[in-house]
């Protein structure tokens, strides 16, 4: 019996799309920051969270953060085709046929999901699937491409996992992983317009309005010092409200003032880009000790805590 | 040997993977695997630690 097909398709070859690519459409940088905050979140919250159950939440959180990712880079790829800095990925690189991307992000979205709501909790799912629609729809489909104050709006969904981490573990949100969600999302503009001020060329190509495009690079300095002058207190924010130690507090401050500072010579800044590319940089080890510290705070109390708990009266 | 005289024969038909797209496809499925596995487990291990009934019979 021979089964004669007389259709005529359009050509598309077989994918050679390895694992490494669908790996990289998971964006692995942005992800393990993700789950930091996530992790941070989980720890600091009240009451006592089995180690698997965590765990499952953390591994939920991280494969929606891909998710998204994967979901990001399935409707971008015409932008990052158009960027130096993303030309590379693998659908504008041609390794990955969009729909490849578009399905892989789709599945590990409804898994991650479901997954978290039937294992850990569902609130937090309905958080994870907020976080993901946020970025997706609200972000990458909506403001990057029509308003300056993208990143500024779109960075909710980047602050979200901390408050997913708690949910996991109360089913209820408070003050202090809202305080967590402000920190990020007052860090995140100051983070990506440092980035888009030598960029600018890239994103004016590839037709994104960011904020050094549209309103220049004066307005966008500016910008940058005004919302890192709200971020610095906001960072000290957990020791001022008694939910961490000194130690934690002199970190923030300390870096804090090196924020505030980086961001007073970015404005001063003309011509070149030394102090943005430094605020660049250290705005993400800046997050990353704030979150630390928190962890360390947390983890040690606890640790003294028993200690103190196992000493004979 | 007599099976691949015997599919030597045959016209070719349909789409013949190259070696890159046999190699590739392979990856992607043993990947896929993995993960449900990984899944299957972590299933099997959540249900050990909340106890049985609790994935199904929880308070809404």
């Amino acid at each position: 019996m021979s089964l004669t097909v007389a259709r005529v398709e359009p050509k598309i070859e077989p994918s050679i799309a390895g694992v490494g690519d669908y790996i990289e459409l998971m964006k692995p940088r942005v992800m393990s920051l993700v789950v930091f905050t996530a992790l941070v979140g989980l720890v600091v919250a009240p009451g006592h969270v089995h180690p698997v159950i965590g765990a499952t939440a953390l591994i939920c959180i991280a494969v929606g953060a891909g998710a998204a990712g994967a979901l990001n880079m399935w409707f971008d790829a015409d932008i990052d085709a158009r960027m130096a800095r993303t030309a590379a990925r693998p659908i504008p690189a041609g390794r990955l046929l969009p729909g490849e991307a578009l399905a892989f992000g789709l599945t590990l979205a409804g898994f991650s999901i479901v997954v978290l709501g039937l294992l850990v909790d569902v609130f937090a799912a309905a958080l994870l699937a907020l976080t993901i629609g946020f970025y997706v729809l609200v972000y990458t489909m909506w403001l990057k491409r029509s308003t300056p104050q993208n990143i500024v709006i779109g960075g909710a969904a980047g602050a979200l996992p901390p408050l997913i981490g708690w949910t996991a573990v109360t089913g209820s949100i408070a003050v202090e992983p809202v305080l967590l969600f402000l920190i990020i999302f007052f860090w995140t503009p100051p983070h990506f317009w440092a980035l888009s001020l030598y960029r600018a060329d890239d994103y004016a190509r590839a037709g994104v309005p960011m904020l050094p495009v549209v309103a220049g690079a004066r307005e966008t300095r500016r910008q940058i010092l005004l919302y890192t002058l709200v971020l610095a207190p906001l960072g000290l924010g957990p020791w001022i409200l008694g939910y961490a130690g000194p130690t934690y507090g002199i970190v923030a401050a300390v870096t804090g003032a090196i924020m505030t500072m980086l961001a007073f010579r970015v404005r001063a800044e003309t011509n070149s880009h030394v102090a943005s590319k430094q605020m660049f940089a250290f705005s993400i080890l800046y997050l990353f000790l704030l979150f630390a510290m928190l962890l360390v705070d947390r983890l040690s109390a606890g640790f003294f805590g028993a200690l103190v708990g196992h000493l004979p009266a | 040997m007599i099976m691949n005289d015997a599919m030597d024969q045959q016209p070719p038909e349909g789409i013949k993977l190259t070696k890159e797209q046999e190699r590739a496809r392979r990856a992607r499925s043993i990947a896929i695997a993995v993960s449900l596995g990984v899944l299957v487990v972590l299933f099997y291990i959540v249900t050990l630690v909340k106890g049985p009934g609790v994935l199904i019979n929880r308070p809404m």
